[in-house]
Parts: structure tokens; C-alpha cells; sequence
């Protein structure tokens, strides 16, 4: 067993999720068997190998390996915030889906304990 | 005259039903006045009314937003103007993608009231092109599943079978194509969640290269590996909306400018002297022997249309499932952090802020997007970060290698889309493990970047449809449609 008790509640800290019991257990015994599974990655030296987060940096949009840093990605320059700002959503549309409002700003439940 | 027209308008639905109507054939039926957009529509509505309850496709149909778009197509007729390519071609779409005004859930309680303020590139596009959108498909909870069994509203049934799953997380968009309920609709694929569905349900579908459509309006899952789809009955159908939705978008920067080619004449190239790829690691074990006796089948062929087999190797394929767990789920913690209560959606009564967002995502969530939100905090927490997640950006790496390696030698890349034809209802919802295993022959693709195609290739002896899946490399799409049209005529 890699994931403990422990383990589960910290993440779940982290994730702002509360769980039941019953989740716990359920999340316990899932991830690790998800883990142990996930080991095999181990198997594979991987030292000199770059990490890939996306494709985009490798195909397609930009193959001009003589362009460095951020100039590689130009192609993802938006067109209407170099040249002028695109409208925004009116506020009133906006707000549509809040659950909580009053007409000018998102609403919550108190923030600052006295 | 109305009369008449509605008539016909039946005649052309019911064509539905052995797959003869196409979008072609519907936009020529317009023309010539054989139906109207606004006949056929209220047809597929009232076939949804009359199939959907045994199958459960639809989650939302938009009435009023298809019959005014039907009522433009037949009015640009009336005055004898040109019409789009896609002209009253009656469509639906995955419930992933926003829709203005159109209430859009993902599958999830969390956003079981939103109404988005905007539409997503992909259904806008669509909509330019003359089709007609009535409604939105169940998936997976925020496409994170294999059988559509993940949806807070209800799981699809495959129309196949309805004991069995129709694949998913895009199970609602292959059902709808499959039991005629659509002509084409969309999907979402981040690891399989298009070729998967369409192999379960006998349909075809295809994911795109990376960044060949935009994903505006498409609501994240894993962002380096979600694309948006097609689904129809023919490959032709499929490269027409292809063509309608590909190509750059400014309110995406992941979408590519790269030119977008005429997916449908490049249809008619011949595919003799093509080389098309079998690696030996999508035969291996745990495929299902009528899976492969079809798919071997589907690659002689091809051989007799004058492509030439060619063996290649993907050394890296068995790692391909846990570095996709690793990368989608990490991407997925981020991805979801937003619903929170505030803005949109669900919120849950509670009597401070961090007990008011435990509380919405305990409650707005279903069980798979919390263990994989879990799974990927786990992933990117500290002390874990190299051994999980950067380590399966690594291995993501050389998956990706092997691909470049192969297509030095081969056009295309041969293999079963899935390890076994539908499984059935609730058979795997317990044991996450083996329901990621599902996706075997897919995730690979995404996690490349490469386009992937599914096409039905024979049935199990229970009549279960059976998917061949071909690759190509990044942006050739012309050569995989092409190669899948060749075999589409040749299989009958």
C-alpha cells in the first residue's frame, strides 16, 4: 500500500473535497491500485528524455526549431488582444448563471472569521 | 403542397434507417424540393420522442433554436439562393460544448442549470454551414469514462444492444448517429472517447490532429490531450463537417493555422502504393480473437486495394495507459479547480467560504471525477511530482517517438480501435482499472497528437459491431479519411 489514510486526506485537502467514509475507503483502495499499475513507468530509464507537456510544441504550429523561446509561440498570439480588446460580456449576462448576487458582484458566505 | 411536402419529408427519414441519408443527399432534397429543412427537422424530433426513451442519447433538445435555423435553410431555398454544404442537416452535439441559451451540463450536477452566455467555435461553424442543432448528448461526467455509465443523468444504451454500453465518454453522440436520431453529430476525444464509441456502435468517428479544431466553448477535461470530433454514418459525411469545423480560430491559440484542405476531393485520390503500418503491439494479448480476425480481415483489404502492409513496432505501447492516467488526471485537478460555487452551477448552503466549496464539489461531483481529481492532486503534489507526473511527460516523450519513427516508413498505422466489441451495462463500473483498460488502443494518439479514424469492420457472432482504426501523422487527415473511404465500399 503507497496511498495511506493519511495520503487520502491531505489530497483531498488539497483538492477542496470533503469525502464520506465511505469514499475514503473507496479512494484508498482505488488509487492504489491505480498506482501500482501506474509503476511500471519505472521499468523505463528516462534520464536524458524530455519531458513533453504539449503537442503544440513539438508539431504543427510551429516546426521553426531556429526560433527560440517565446518567439516559438507566436502563432498563439491573439489576434484581438494585440490589436484591440474585444468586448467583454455585458455585466448583466455575465451574472446570468451566479448562484448568488446582488446585481454587481458574486455573493458568498462570510470569508474573514471575527 | 405542405402535405406533400411533409410526406416526402417521411419518406426521407425513414431512407434513415438503412443509412442511406446523407448530408449530401438531404441538401440535394432540398434543392429539389423533395422536403424542406423544416420537415425534416420536426421528423428528427419526433424519431428522437419516439426511440430516445430506450436509449437516452439526448440530455436537452433545442426546439426552437432548429426549427428558426431550419426555417432560414428553407427560406434561402424559396428565394433560390445557394445553400451551405451542411443545409438542414439535422445535428447534435456532445453536451461538452457551450451553446448560448442552451442549457449545457457536461454530464455533471455541477452544472446541471448553466445556460451558457456563449457558443462553442466548433457548434457556431456547424451552424454557419447550414446545419441544424437539436439538442445535446449525455456523455461521461466531464468526459471522464469509458461507457457513458458516468453520467449524473443517466446511462446511454447502445442501440446495437441495449444490454450493452455504448462506449464513451461520447456514448450519446454514437448512439444518436447509430439509431438515426442525428446525421452527424460531435464529440469530444481525450483518450479515445470518439473511436471508442463509434466502434461500439458501428459508426464512424474520427479525432482529429491536435490543434486541427478549435476547443473554444469546449469544456476542459485534460487540455494537452482533449480534441473535438465528428461522428456519421459514412467517411464522406464525416470529412464534410471535418472540413466545416477545422482550421484556426483566434479564441483559441492552441488551434493551428495550418491550411485546411478539401477533405472531400482529396476522397477520390487513389490509395494504391499507400503503405499502411501493423504494429505487432496492438495484436498482443487481452485482444479479443473475433476483434482481430476482423481487423486482420479489414488489413488484406486493403492489401487488395493496393496498399502495401507493412510491419512497424511501437515499442512503447504498454505505457501508454498509465502515462494517460498520470497526464489526463493532473490536468484534470487543474481543470476542475473552477467549479467552486461562485460564478455558475451548483453551490451548496453552508455557513462559510471553504466549507461552501467542499460542500458544492462533494456534492456536484460524481464518484470518477473525484478519484481522478485525487488521483491527479496525488500526481502533482509534492514529493510526487517527478516520480508521477514528470515522469509520464517523459514516457509521453518517447510514445511519441515511436509514432515519428513508424511514419518514416508507413502512410497510415492499422489497428483495432477497441480490445473487444460493446461490453455490457455495469459489467466494469466497479473496478475503475479495468475501465481504463478500455482504452488501450487509443490514449497513444492522444497523447501524440496524431489523427485517429474508427470504421466498422465486421460484427462479433452476438452482431456486435467491431472497429478498424487507422493513424496518420500530424495534419494528414486527407490520407487517413482516404484510406477509410477505399475500405468502406470494399468491406460491403
Amino acid at each position: 500500500m503507497k496511498v495511506t489514510e493519511k495520503d487520502v486526506a491531505y489530497v483531498a485537502d488539497l483538492a477542496n473535497l470533503e469525502l464520506t467514509e465511505e469514499e475514503r475507503a473507496r479512494m484508498l483502495r482505488d488509487l492504489n491500485s491505480i498506482l501500482e499499475y501506474v509503476e511500471r513507468l519505472s521499468e523505463l530509464e528516462t534520464d536524458k528524455v524530455t519531458p513533453m507537456a504539449q503537442v503544440s510544441d513539438r508539431y504543427g504550429m510551429d516546426n521553426d526549431e531556429s526560433r527560440k523561446g517565446s518567439d516559438r509561440f507566436a502563432y498563439a498570439i491573439r489576434e484581438d488582444v494585440k490589436d484591440a480588446l474585444r468586448k467583454s460580456l455585458p455585466h448583466d449576462v455575465a451574472m446570468k448563471n451566479a448562484p448568488d448576487t446582488d446585481g454587481t458582484f458574486f455573493e458568498v458566505p462570510k470569508v474573514i472569521e471575527r | 403542397m405542405r402535405d406533400n411536402v411533409m410526406t416526402a419529408g417521411k419518406e426521407i427519414a425513414e431512407r434513415e434507417n438503412s443509412g442511406r441519408l446523407t448530408i449530401d443527399s438531404i441538401r440535394s432534397a432540398i434543392i429539389e424540393d423533395r422536403t424542406t429543412a423544416t420537415a425534416l427537422a420536426a421528423d428528427f424530433f419526433e424519431r428522437i420522442r419516439k426511440e430516445d426513451s430506450g436509449i437516452g442519447a439526448f440530455l436537452t433538445l433545442c426546439e426552437e433554436r432548429a426549427l428558426a435555423q431550419a426555417g432560414l435553410i428553407d427560406q434561402m431555398a424559396a428565394e433560390g439562393q445557394p445553400l451551405p454544404p451542411l443545409a438542414g442537416v439535422p445535428v447534435a452535439i456532445k453536451d461538452v460544448m457551450v451553446t448560448r441559451g442552451v442549457r449545457t451540463t457536461a454530464g455533471s450536477k455541477i452544472l446541471d442549470n448553466f445556460i451558457p452566455p456563449y457558443d462553442c467555435t466548433a457548434v457556431a461553424r456547424l451552424e454557419a454551414a447550414g446545419a441544424v442543432i437539436l439538442g445535446k448528448l449525455n456523455c461521461d461526467e466531464f468526459a471522464m469514462g469509458s461507457s457513458t455509465e458516468n453520467s449524473a443523468y443517466g446511462a446511454v444504451h447502445n442501440p446495437r444492444d441495449k444490454s450493452r454500453v455504448p462506449g464513451g465518454s461520447s456514448g450519446g453522440s454514437a448512439a444518436a448517429v447509430a439509431a438515426g436520431m442525428a446525421v452527424a453529430t460531435l464529440g469530444s476525444d481525450t483518450g479515445g472517447s470518439i473511436r471508442q464509441p463509434a466502434s461500439f456502435c458501428g459508426v464512424v468517428g474520427l479525432k482529429p490532429t491536435y490543434g486541427r479544431v478549435s476547443r473554444y466553448g469546449l469544456i476542459a477535461f485534460a487540455s494537452s490531450l482533449d480534441h473535438i470530433g465528428p461522428f456519421a454514418k459514412t467517411v464522406k459525411d464525416v470529412a464534410l463537417v471535418l472540413r466545416t469545423i477545422a482550421g484556426r480560430d483566434p479564441m483559441d491559440s492552441t488551434s493551428a493555422d495550418v491550411p485546411v484542405p478539401d477533405y472531400v476531393a482529396e476522397l477520390e485520390k487513389p490509395v494504391k502504393g499507400l503503405k499502411v503500418g501493423v504494429a505487432k503491439e496492438y495484436f498482443g494479448s487481452g485482444l479479443d480473437p473475433e476483434v482481430r480476425a476482423a481487423v486482420e480481415a479489414a488489413i488484406q483489404k486493403l492489401a487488395q486495394l493496393g496498399c502495401e502492409a507493412v510491419p512497424v513496432s511501437l515499442p512503447h505501447t504498454e505505457y501508454a495507459i498509465p502515462t494517460y492516467y498520470i497526464v489526463a488526471t493532473a490536468e484534470a485537478s487543474a481543470n476542475l479547480a473552477r467549479y467552486d460555487g461562485v460564478r455558475y452551477g451548483f453551490r451548496a448552503k453552508a455557513d462559510n467560504l471553504s466549507q461552501m466549496y467542499r460542500s458544492t464539489r462533494d456534492v456536484g461531483f460524481g464518484m470518477e471525477v473525484k478519484r481522478r481529481v485525487m488521483l491527479g492532486t496525488y500526481a502533482l503534489s509534492a514529493g510526487y511530482y517527478d516520480a508521477y507526473y514528470l515522469k509520464a511527460q517523459k514516457v509521453r516523450t518517447l510514445l511519441t517517438r515511436d509514432f515519428d519513427e513508424a511514419f518514416k516508413k508507413v502512410d497510415v498505422i492499422a489497428a483495432p480501435t477497441c480490445p473487444t466489441p460493446a461490453f455490457k451495462l455495469g459489467e466494469k463500473v466497479n473496478d475503475p482499472l479495468a475501465m481504463y483498460l478500455a482504452d488501450i488502443y487509443t490514449v497513444t494518439a492522444n497523447l501524440a497528437g496524431i489523427p485517429g479514424i474508427s470504421v466498422p469492420c465486421g460484427e462479433s457472432h452476438e452482431k456486435l459491431p467491431i472497429g478498424l482504426q487507422l493513424f496518420a501523422r500530424h495534419f494528414d487527415e486527407a490520407t487517413l479519411l482516404r484510406v477509410a473511404a477505399a475500405y468502406e465500399p470494399a468491406r460491403r
